[in-house]
């Protein structure tokens, strides 16, 4: 027992915080942190046998909204008989042709439908909005143009949910929240790829 | 002076290293294209289960490949410059890899270049549409300020 007076020497750690850098550094490089984001669609269905077919669409139920070439905004409903817009302007366009607030003759007609498990609505449930594009059509237009009709449909669920719940969209409940998704139901509709003016 | 002590610094450095580890997620493929993606503001939702989502990137490719694979714009699939008939491919096995109940939920993260044209986006959809991947997203940055009446 002669060295029972020692204490046990200490590990010498000044190397772990290097150690540790090193890992850190790893870390960081090998990993990313962006978290994906963006804008969310459902494409059709493919179905073979269906690009011909011509659905019996009334023509104050469709608008149709054209990028073309030269990345012009190119709008035809049933009150804007053809017409070159700009981006600014088509949230509100878009609304108004959605929701049809005066009864328009020429905007998509008003129809009763019952929302499932809630109650029945005045809705213009058979509006078609057609966005076309051509091949050369920018992204960014498009995008934004996406975006623009996201935006149109999402403030009129908004209003709607002001109206019928007395709160904002966001606040609502997962079933009060799919209710304004039936009253205001996304109908955008992706023609065919065609070239246009050739 | 007395000296620092630095007996607390790897403890210190390693809550610094988990916090990476948790927060970030491995890199899966090395992008060999250039995308700046578009803007949005109030329309953009973030997209919450990583293991669902693939992506598919479409722009011009980075310098280093102009070479061999020119300047206009190209799809990326995994790790190699693609046609828009490979994407069926694509979608076939990034199903394979995914759990039995994920399956329907499966997204298509679309990371386009702001510039590039609609053709080539237009023909990936259409594979899409064929390879029953119809969830897809148009992946956008989500600006700042926020323009709400």
């Amino acid at each position: 027992m002669g060295k029972s007076g020692r204490k046990v020497p200490g590990l010498n750690q000044s190397s772990t915080a290097d150690i540790s850098f090193i890992l850190l550094i790893f870390f960081l490089v090998t990993t990313s942190m962006d978290t994906d984001s963006g804008l969310s669609r459902r494409l059709p269905d493919w179905d073979p046998d269906a690009v011909d077919q011509k659905l019996e669409i009334k023509e104050r139920n469709v608008m149709t909204v054209q990028v073309n070439k030269q990345n012009e905004i190119f709008i035809k409903n049933g009150v804007i008989k053809g017409q070159v817009i700009d981006i600014s302007e088509l949230k509100d366009i878009a609304k108004e042709f959605i929701a049809n607030p005066n009864d328009n003759a020429n905007l998509p007609v008003k129809e009763e439908y019952v929302i499932p498990d809630f109650r029945p609505v005045v809705t213009t449930i058979k509006h078609v909005i057609s966005l076309q594009t051509d091949r050369v059509t920018n992204y960014e237009i498009y995008f934004k143009v996406q975006h623009e009709l996201s935006r149109a449909y999402s403030e009129l669920r908004t209003e709607w949910c002001k109206q019928t719940f007395g709160k904002a969209y966001e606040d609502c409940t997962d079933d009060q929240k799919s209710y304004a998704r039936a009253m205001y139901a996304s109908k955008i509709s992706e023609a065919e790829p065609r070239t246009y003016g050739e | 002076m007395p000296e620092l002590n630095t007996s607390s610094l790897p403890d210190l450095i390693f809550t610094v290293l988990f916090f990476f580890m948790m927060v970030t997620s491995m890199r899966e493929e090395e992008v060999k294209v250039q995308y700046k993606t578009p803007n949005g503001t109030s329309e953009i939702e973030k997209l919450e289960k990583k293991s669902l989502v693939s992506h598919i990137y479409i722009g011009p490719p980075l310098a280093q490949w102009r070479a061999i694979y020119g300047s206009a714009p190209r799809i990326q699939l995994n790790d190699a410059f693609a046609n828009p008939e490979d994407v069926r491919d694509f979608v076939r096995a990034e199903r394979e890899g995914m759990v039995e109940h994920d399956k329907p939920f499966m997204k298509m993260s679309l990371k386009v270049d702001k510039g590039t044209e609609m053709g080539i986006v237009t023909d990936v959809k259409q594979e899409l549409r064929k390879a029953k991947a119809q969830n897809i997203v148009y992946s956008a940055g989500k600006e700042k300020t926020q323009e709400r009446k």
